[in-house]
């Protein structure tokens, strides 16, 4: 049952991202003062490339048509072990929040890979850029991480989250030192403004995007999906460790839909955050990434530092 | 019988060394053979045998062949010695009436020994597939093979005689022998001063490390009745005397382990021997320094202190960090896996530090944790390390090139190669699913139970440890990226890269892939090298893990269920749950199921060829900006001009060297010093004879005077 469980929730959040990622254009187009497409036109953009034929390079080898599925899956992976709208599931023993980067790594090692296959130069670009961001991005989300599980003993984010409920509305200054940092680094990890610009392509400032130029039809829509999988994971990371309140900590229906709902109301708000900050702010240079992300690791320190000076139950 | 097995690996191996010396003498064995058949008149298939095995052109393969049949026995036999011994949770001891009249060799066989006899025992029998079809492109003349059957064969004993050493003196000269065995084979291929220049720098400081290592011995020594391990366990120490022992043994033993700042002998040396023995030198060589540090601070030394731990983690952190950006930059490939070592030895340092730090404070089980996952990542770098090298040996021996930049596009042309390669890649980038990330989740688990920690400071320095350790992770991903995405991937940027064929011999792709189903086997299944460990913590610290966390096959749980798990079987179903849905709902529609190839698109603008890829410089120019102060870096861009007045660009020349801080800024200042002693001390050699008679007769009168007292 709780198998069952663990695998409509993966099954849920794998449904939801597109949802997300349209929403999130919605906002911006709003703001922006223009026409915003349908909230369902990412399913419709990932349903339309599913059914066209891949057009694939001469020189392209196997990494480059089987990297999309390994970045997939690795996502989905991903998403089954951040708990979504219930806590205690057994798929969240499974793998810790370690893994978790570590799953993020293994899906960025094959896309950087594919970027190098065909032999062009915007995928050593991208690949190059890509390597480089998250080498810098890794630590300070671990630091943001650490403050977390080093407050709950625990590096099982089920387990942490439990944690955080149960001692209730506490200010804690080393949350929100890791929080910020933590924002900091979803913003660069899943290629928004400032770090970098999911909307254009043909620009020699891009860099997600470089790595995945040559791709087409289901190869597309697999690295599409899993990128909007990943916005939302991280999101979900940020709104069940720093808010969890809402998320069911039963599997009554009653709870569950609770939980469903509340983690929609977050996302909702969160992403018309993020859609405001990207309306206002403008992409930075690539080589002021490095000290935007020194901040986030500054910041991630602090909350490590206030948590053992301030904290620590000693 | 344990005991029997690891001396019969060290015979092996030393048969193996004599065996290959026989390379020159087929006319002298021939007519041995001879003679005595012809007692046996009736043996004619053995005569027809024997016939076949000496003509000319047999002989070679044949005796190159048995010499490593000999080291795989060796090395077979080192594996089950360790695996009974480890399993049997014995410690065997023994005397070998050698050595001084008073002092005869002690042995001692525990599980730490077992542990490391099993780390030797796997690499040996790669080796030992692999050689013969990578020395055939050795020509007799130039590089003869009974010196490298020789000295590899030397060099194995050796290691293992390290490992069963239980007296300092037996130490100290097995010590030796794998020293000066393996100087030999770094300088094999001595006709380029390159060669001979890195050889001669590594006995150097081989020997310096060596003396470092008697010197601490020797202050263990004084405070106890005897050399044995047994007296110098027994040894009472003030803690002054302790950590002056500890510093010359971090000394000697990390010079050999190559930590930074005194690695510099390790990307010289490594890179210039032939590839099976870069790999054991590198894999395994730098295993046994490890091994002597350990059994140094945990066994003889016994009372660690915190202070050591925190000195072996910063170390450890500056050569994990330092040794992956220096590898990023390396367009060899057998330097950076040089590099690399460094940094993996670096992360061992640290994990090291971290059990150190927990056992002086009191908390033997996560000390225990923590030498664990030392010890696990040993055994991954080992295996990792090894296909790596072995990798490196097949593209040298198949593009003529070590040079990253002037590879290319070569999965086409080696489909098994560069799969395999790929394993070792993802090993060693510590990707879920492998063994490099099982150890390195350890390494995060142990600094994160930093909480149990009294002291202030240890507890806000150890998470900044963990992050560097992230960091470390991170770019060793970005680098192994770049070198399969260069070696592999893309076009062919030389000629000799468009004609690489696969390799042809079984024996190699054997040898790989033996090292890489290991690497896939103990990410899948880390439990089963993780409960053999335990007993090595429980030998050496008494404690160890506690019984009820979830050390079952399937689950990784080290501290407890409720703190951390991770379930590499679980992950890998899912994995292929997932990736098979995707798989079959995307290719159901027969029409589109197969792909279109064309040109690539290259955002249209076509015409694209070999050299607008990115090469390694331009892949790794962001972090040069970024740590633009870990290197010396040298970079010129300088035009050609032409036309009228000079001002249309004919051709544009980029010069870029990276170097190594250590050179000018600690050993330049030693080698001057010591050149300027060596001046002042020339100064009385004046060449007259009568000013050298005149010394002798002050030394005669002095010495007149002395003895007069």
């Amino acid at each position: 049952m709780n198998w069952l469980l663990a695998v409509i929730q993966t099954m849920l959040f794998v449904a939801l991202a597109p949802l997300l990622s349209g929403w999130l254009k919605w906002c911006k187009c709003h703001l922006q003062n223009r026409k915003a497409p349908s909230l369902l036109q990412p399913y419709r953009n990932l349903l339309k490339l599913t059914r066209k034929q891949p057009v694939v390079a001469e020189h392209a080898s196997w990494i480059f048509t089987k990297s999309p599925y390994i970045v997939f899956s690795a996502m989905v992976l991903a998403a089954s072990v951040v708990p979504l709208i219930a806590v205690d599931l057994p798929s969240a023993a499974s793998a810790d929040v370690i893994v978790l980067v570590g799953f993020f790594a293994f899906a960025r090692f094959f896309l950087a890979l594919a970027g190098l296959d065909i032999g062009t130069a915007f995928g050593g670009m991208g690949s190059s850029r890509e390597m480089t961001i998250s080498s810098l991005a890794e630590p300070a989300m671990l630091m943001a991480v650490f403050t977390l599980t080093m407050t709950a003993s625990t590096t099982n984010l089920s387990l942490a989250i439990e944690h955080v409920l149960h001692e209730g509305l506490v200010l804690r200054p080393s949350f929100v030192f890791a929080m910020f940092a933590l924002i900091l680094v979803a913003i660069a990890e899943t290629g928004r403004i400032p770090v970098d610009n999911p909307a254009t392509h043909l620009e020699l400032t891009m860099i997600h995007e470089a790595m995945i130029l040559e791709y087409s039809g289901r190869h597309l829509a697999l690295i599409e999906w899993a990128s909007q999988l990943k916005l939302m994971l991280y999101g979900v990371l940020i709104a069940n460790i720093f808010l969890p309140w809402g998320i069911a900590q039963g599997f009554s229906a009653q709870a569950l839909s609770y939980g469903l709902l509340t983690i929609i109301g977050k996302l909702g708000v969160l992403a018309i955050l993020l859609a405001i900050s990207e309306t206002l702010v403008a992409k930075m240079r690539l080589f002021r990434v490095q000290e935007y992300l020194s901040f986030a690791y500054l910041l991630g320190l602090l909350g490590m530092l206030s948590h053992i000076i301030l904290e620590a139950s000693r | 019988m344990v005991l029997i097995l690891a001396y019969a690996a060290v015979l092996f191996s030393f048969a193996s060394g004599i065996l290959a010396l026989l390379t020159n003498q087929r006319p002298r064995l021939e007519t041995l053979g001879q003679k005595y058949l012809a007692r046996f008149p009736k043996h004619q298939r053995c005569r027809n045998m024997l016939n076949d095995g000496f003509q000319e052109s047999r002989y070679p393969i044949l005796l190159r062949q048995s010499t490593f049949v000999l080291l795989g026995l060796s090395g077979l036999l080192a594996l089950s010695a360790g695996l009974g011994v480890l399993i049997g949770q014995q410690v065997l001891t023994d005397q070998i009436p050698l050595g001084l009249p008073w002092l005869p060799w002690h042995v001692r066989f525990d599980g730490l020994s077992g542990f490391f006899f099993l780390i030797i025992g796997i690499a040996v029998i790669a080796i030992s597939l692999y050689g013969p079809g990578y020395v055939q492109a050795y020509q007799e003349e130039k590089h003869p093979f009974a010196v490298l059957g020789l000295f590899t064969g030397l060099f194995v004993a050796g290691m293992l005689l390290v490992l069963l050493a239980d007296d300092a003196f037996f130490f100290m000269i097995a010590w030796e022998l794998m020293s000066v065995a393996s100087y030999f084979l770094v300088a094999f291929q001595h006709e380029n001063s390159a060669n001979r220049r890195a050889a001669f720098l590594y006995l150097l400081m081989a020997e310096v490390g060596a003396l470092a290592i008697i010197l601490s011995f020797g202050v263990l020594a004084s405070f106890s009745d005897g050399l044995t391990f047994d007296a110098l366990r027994h040894a009472n120490l003030s803690s002054t005397w302790a950590s002056i022992a500890f510093v010359l043994a971090l000394l000697g033993f990390g010079m050999k382990a190559g930590i930074v700042p005194i690695h510099v002998w390790l990307p010289e040396a490594h890179p210039v021997a032939p590839s099976h023995i870069s790999a054991l030198m590198s894999g395994v060589m730098l295993k046994v320094a490890v091994y002597g540090l350990i059994r140094f601070c945990f066994d003889l030394l016994g009372d660690v202190h915190w202070q050591w731990g925190v000195v072996l983690l910063g170390l450890g952190t500056l050569s994990a960090l330092g040794g992956i950006l220096y590898a990023m930059m390396q367009p060899n490939l057998k330097r950076l896996l040089a590099y690399s070592s460094v940094e993996n030895i670096g992360i061992i340092f640290m994990v090291l530090g971290l059990a150190m730090i927990f056992m002086a404070n009191g908390f033997p089980q996560l000390a225990a944790l923590g030498l664990l996952a030392a010890l696990f990542h040993a055994f991954n770098h080992a295996l990792f390390k090894n296909l790596l090298f072995l990798g490196a040996g097949i593209l040298q021996h198949q593009t003529h090139s070590l040079d990253i930049d002037s590879m290319g596009g070569l999965i086409k042309r080696m489909p098994q190669t560069s799969f395999l390669f790929l394993i070792g890649c993802m090993s060693i980038s510590s990707l879920p699913l492998f063994n490099g990330f099982v150890s390195e989740w350890l390494a995060f688990q142990t600094a994160l139970q930093v909480n149990v920690l009294d002291n202030g400071v240890l507890r806000s320095l150890i998470p900044v440890a963990a992050a560097a350790l992230a960091l470390t992770a991170a770019l060793a991903a970005a680098c192994f990226v770049k070198v399969f995405g260069l070696i592999f991937l893309g076009l062919p940027r030389s000629r000799n890269s468009e004609k690489a064929q696969e390799v042809e011999d079984k024996g190699m792709l054997l040898a790989l892939k033996l090292l890489a189903g290991l690497c896939f086997f103990f990410g899948i299944f880390p439990s089963l090298i993780i409960n053999l460990l335990n007993n090595v913590a429980k030998q050496l610290l008494g404690l160890s893990l506690p019984n009820d966390t979830a050390l079952s096959w399937m689950w990784l749980a080290p501290v407890s269920a409720q703190k951390a798990s991770y379930s590499p079987l679980l992950v890998l179903i899912s994995v292929l749950i997932a990736t098979g849905i995707s798989f079959w709902f995307l290719r159901r529609n027969p029409e589109t199921k197969t792909m279109r190839r064309s040109e690539a698109w290259d955002c249209g603008f076509g015409g694209l060829n070999a050299r607008m890829q990115y090469s390694s410089s331009a892949f790794t120019m962001p972090f040069r900006r970024i740590f633009a102060k870990v290197w010396l870096i040298d970079e010129q861009i300088t035009k050609d001009m032409q036309g009228a007045q000079d001002l249309d660009v004919a051709a544009i020349h980029y010069h870029l060297q990276v170097q190594d801080h250590s050179w000018p800024r600690l050993y330049q200042p030693i080698a001057n010093a010591i050149n300027q002693l060596a001046r002042q001390v020339g100064r009385i050699q004046t060449g007259n004879i009568r000013v050298y008679l005149g010394y002798s007769f002050v030394t005669l009168i002095l010495l007149l005077w002395v003895v007069s007292l």
